[in-house]
């Protein structure tokens, strides 16, 4: 297959970016976009130019490493993959491909299509977890869970932290990470001792990393590679009200 | 010169960890805060050692090379993890377990630390349930298991196909908690480039920040390595595109016995390869062989009209069909072990039976559970797995059978440790994958998880301290010193090197090329003919790499070209020590398989009489041989037999 592609190069976090158009040939249907990047940059490297870079690790859709805006789309034209689980054969030979990294005031950009997600661990660190030390635990099988509810709380596990909701967001909102977390934590006994410190810490924290507010179009969860649904949204706004209504 | 002690505990088998653990040196909580340690990598291993330090008071500095902790490479297993909880009261037991792991390592294990593997492996799942691991559950609320090769009990606790995802991110959430409180201090976008060692001891790093390239040093009281395997030597594999085996290297040039570096486990349900310019194999887990059955066809011609599309799956009745490990393997079925079930299907594939396209391939069918169990109940226990097939093979596995072969999934071998996993530089400790500690020379599924999580939750927390006692009238460690400045001087050295060579090729050719030798000669099975000639191959490689090498871009950046360089100019050199060890190996074990020592049936022969030891080797500087230390195993609670699963 052929394809021009037109990917965002940018030399670093200080300088400005531009597009840059590349003609690529012969990419087999069965290749994966990054591998079809792959094929770019090694074309690149034995033309003495500079590779593009793109954050990418497992290549099996599980690790959240890799991201960009394809074609508008966050992980591109498929649905229910990341980038990484994108093939060719979901593009029209001869395509015109607009590659560009996340954007958003949260993330910002490293290096051509890397961006800065460390605000997500940031998040996190506020409250996305239950205060138990190595060693503390009773045995497992003393907690007995409600299949239901363990099965929407692992639902909502499932977030990679991949960003995708984020760049999708018109606002930015970082809303379906923080209640991917909540939700998951709250569905649980052992999880419901912190649960509104925690829902009102990651909330401040989420607004003071710079991103914004949620207006439930639900385009976070159409693009959402884990199919992730905004009914955590909703959960996450119950918690957040009894927690400052201190019911 | 290295002497091994392997310092295992006296006293009987199930006493030994408590004892240990009842007489060990303790640090007092006034004296861990005046201690670092650093742990470099961030995955289940990593992430719960450096969280149980930090819960404990020590001062933590922890590293990955990704953007983010979670992203380390644990995430990705898929299956499950094993307990001897017995919660199916179906035999289970401490003991059996043990069993199970010694052999379905082939014997090749130390028996004090897999002992105490089983014994506290219950430990992981109250600590994972308690972090809120959404493990599967049962109507009544109770936690449920599935079964996975090389055992007869149910033991393995599972969420969907993502647990490792869910226990990774159980142990990132704890490292989360004690980074918020300041006891560990997290390092992300760092790659280990070497270790300092100061007056014998392991006393820093020095790391390359991939962002700003940028050579930086830290100083700790000790330092863990968690930095996973060493697959990728092969290029391909299921291990993450920046897995690498740089950090264990370097702990074996500076002094490090590395262990085993001939066992590597060849999983055996992998989506098949299917081009040239394929980056990595995928993994279907193993807990597919709980429900789908692995078959080929009996006839060849049938073989041969699938291969070219004439003929699919569905056309070959029952009775034309071959279900290989059914049949050889009576007892175990499509649950034998992994390297079993590995050399089965390369055997059939071999016999011109293979279905892929490339003739590299078997039938995974899930036809006879849908019959039996409903679609709706495998969807629950596969989906996403089958989801992750057709997205990437674009065949639905619902109503054709999957097509899978064996790829290199994980290494067994690595750095060597004592029963405390401190290697043979006091003060470096390695957890995890990195070392080699309890698989032997085959690892039995679910088990990964369970040895990260054990290492790092429930021994090296014990084990560190004996260490650290010792360690307290010992200042912060100074960062001037001038092994610091060697160490910071070699690493420049090798970079400018790597950076100046400015020859044709990318670092993915020669990448490439280590993989296809590693694959032939040092893979599935292996002869000495091949071993000598994958030697020769790897040093003329090696030569090529350092002439004709091109990294565009400069080192005082965000470079991922010479990221890649650095992790494959290492492998060059630990490729050829894993043939060396393979071809002194005379004997098959596990997942090594030499051909000259198999039996009529072309089962693994082993040979007790003269290689029942870990082949631990030193580093004896560039060009020379290494030197071969060999750590004899004693088997006092377990009758060493010929494994079989018949």
């Amino acid at each position: 297959m052929k394809f021009t592609l037109k990917i965002w190069r940018q030399k670093d976090s200080k300088s400005k970016g531009k597009f840059e158009t590349y003609q690529i040939d012969n990419i087999p249907s069965d290749a994966s976009f990054l591998e079809m990047l792959d094929i770019l940059n090694d074309e690149l490297v034995r033309k003495g130019e500079e590779p593009v870079a793109f954050d990418h690790d497992c290549r099996e859709g599980i690790c959240g490493m890799c991201s960009l805006h394809i074609n508008g789309r966050a992980h591109g034209p498929d649905e229910d993959v990341t980038t990484c689980q994108l093939f060719m054969r979901k593009f029209k030979d001869g395509d015109t491909i607009w590659v560009e990294p996340w954007r958003a005031k949260g993330f910002p950009v490293i290096k051509d299509l890397i961006v800065d997600r460390s605000a997500f661990d940031k998040i996190l660190q506020a409250g996305g977890y239950i205060s138990v030390n190595t060693g503390n635990a009773p045995d497992a099988n003393n907690i007995p869970i409600p299949k239901d509810d363990a099965d929407v709380a692992m639902d909502a596990a499932t977030c990679i932290g991949c960003g995708a909701c984020v760049a999708t967001c018109k606002n930015s909102s970082a809303m379906l990470f923080v209640a991917a977390k909540v939700s998951h934590l709250a569905h649980l006994p052992q999880g419901r001792i912190e649960a509104k410190r925690r829902v009102k810490a990651m909330i401040d924290k989420m607004e003071e990393l710079g991103f914004g507010s949620c207006t439930n179009t639900g385009s976070c969860e159409v693009e959402c590679p884990k199919n992730i649904s905004i009914t955590h949204i909703a959960k996450l706004n119950r918690e957040f009200l009894k927690a400052n209504l201190d019911v | 010169m290295i002497k091994l002690d392997s310092k295992i505990p006296e006293g009987p088998l199930a006493e030994k960890w408590t004892k240990y653990k009842e007489t060990q040196k303790l640090v007092s909580p006034n004296n861990k805060r005046k201690l670092d340690i650093i742990v470099v990598g961030t995955g289940l291993a990593g992430a719960s050692a450096a969280a149980s330090f930090g819960e404990m008071g020590f001062n933590v500095k922890v590293f990955c090379y990704q953007d983010s902790p979670r992203r380390a490479h644990s995430i990705a297993a898929q299956g499950g993890i094993n307990a001897a909880k017995n919660y199916q009261n179906d035999g289970d037991s401490i003991y059996r377990l043990f069993y199970d792991t010694i052999k379905g390592g082939d014997y090749r294990a130390r028996e004090a630390n897999v002992y105490r593997l089983a014994e506290v492996s219950g430990n992981i799942i109250d600590q994972a349930v308690a972090q809120g691991v959404p493990f599967a559950r049962e109507y009544g609320g109770y936690l449920t298991n599935r079964s996975f090769g090389g055992v007869l009990v149910s033991r393995t606790f599972y969420a969907k196909g993502q647990t490792g995802q869910q226990l990774l991110l159980g142990a990132y959430a704890s490292l989360n908690r004690q980074i918020a409180a300041g006891t560990v201090k997290l390092y992300h976008r760092r790659e280990m480039m070497d270790l300092v060692v100061v007056d014998g001891k392991a006393r820093g790093i020095i790391v390359r920040n991939l962002v700003t390239g940028e050579i930086e040093r830290y100083g700790a009281h000790a330092v863990v390595l968690a930095t996973g395997g060493y697959g990728n030597v092969y290029f391909l594999s299921t291990n993450a595109m920046g897995s690498n085996g740089s950090a264990a290297w370097a702990a074996y040039k500076k002094g490090a016995a590395f262990a085993n570096p001939a066992f590597v486990q060849i999983h055996p349900t992998c989506i098949p390869l299917h081009g040239e310019f394929q980056s990595k194999l995928t993994l279907m887990s193993e807990s597919l062989r709980n429900d789908g059955r692995i078959w080929v066809p009996k006839k060849k011609e049938d073989a041969e009209a699938i291969r070219k599309g004439l003929k699919t799956a569905n056309d070959i009745p029952d009775e034309d069909r071959d279900f290989y490990l059914e049949r050889r393997y009576p007892a175990f079925g499509n649950l034998v072990p992994r390297d079993v079930a590995s050399r089965a299907a390369k055997e059939r594939c071999d016999a011109g039976h293979g279905v892929a396209p490339t003739g590299l391939g078997v039938f995974l069918d899930f036809k006879y559970a849908i019959e039996r169990l409903g679609k709706k109940k495998i969807e629950e226990r596969y989906g996403n797995l089958f989801q992750m097939y057709e997205k990437i093979t674009g065949v639905d596995p619902y109503k054709h059978p999957m097509m899978i072969y064996p790829a290199v999934h994980y290494t067994m071998g690595g750095l060597w440790v004592d029963y405390e996993l401190q290697s043979t530089i006091p003060g470096l400790f390695v957890a995890g994958e990195a070392n080699f500690s309890d698989h032997g020379a085959n690892r039995l599924g679910a088990s990964a998880l369970m040895q990260g999580l054990a290492d790092g939750y429930f021994v090296l927390p014990y084990t560190i301290q004996n260490y650290l006692a010792d360690e307290i009238y010992h200042p912060e460690i100074d960062i001037k010193a001038k092994e610091f400045d060697e160490a910071e001087k070699n690493v420049k050295d090798k970079i400018s090197k790597l950076m100046s060579v400015q020859g044709k090729e990318p670092v993915d050719h020669f990448h490439r090329e280590l993989g296809k030798i590693m694959w032939d000669y040092v893979g599935m099975s292996r002869n000495r003919e091949g071993l000598e000639k994958a030697i020769n191959e790897i040093k003329a490689l090696r030569e090529e790499f350092w002439k004709n090498v091109r990294i565009p871009g400069s080192a005082d950046t965000l470079n991922p070209e010479l990221e890649k360089a650095g992790r494959v100019a290492d492998f060059l050199e630990l490729g050829e020590l894993m043939a060396i060890d393979a071809l002194h190996r005379e004997e098959s074990c596990g997942g090594h398989f030499r051909e000259e020592y198999q039996t009529e049936e072309g089962e693994a022969l082993r040979r007790d009489d003269q290689f029942m030891y870990v082949a631990a080797w030193e580093y004896k500087g560039e060009g020379q041989k290494p030197e071969l230390h060999k750590e004899p195993l004693k088997y006092e609670y377990i009758e060493v037999k010929t494994r079989s699963y018949k």
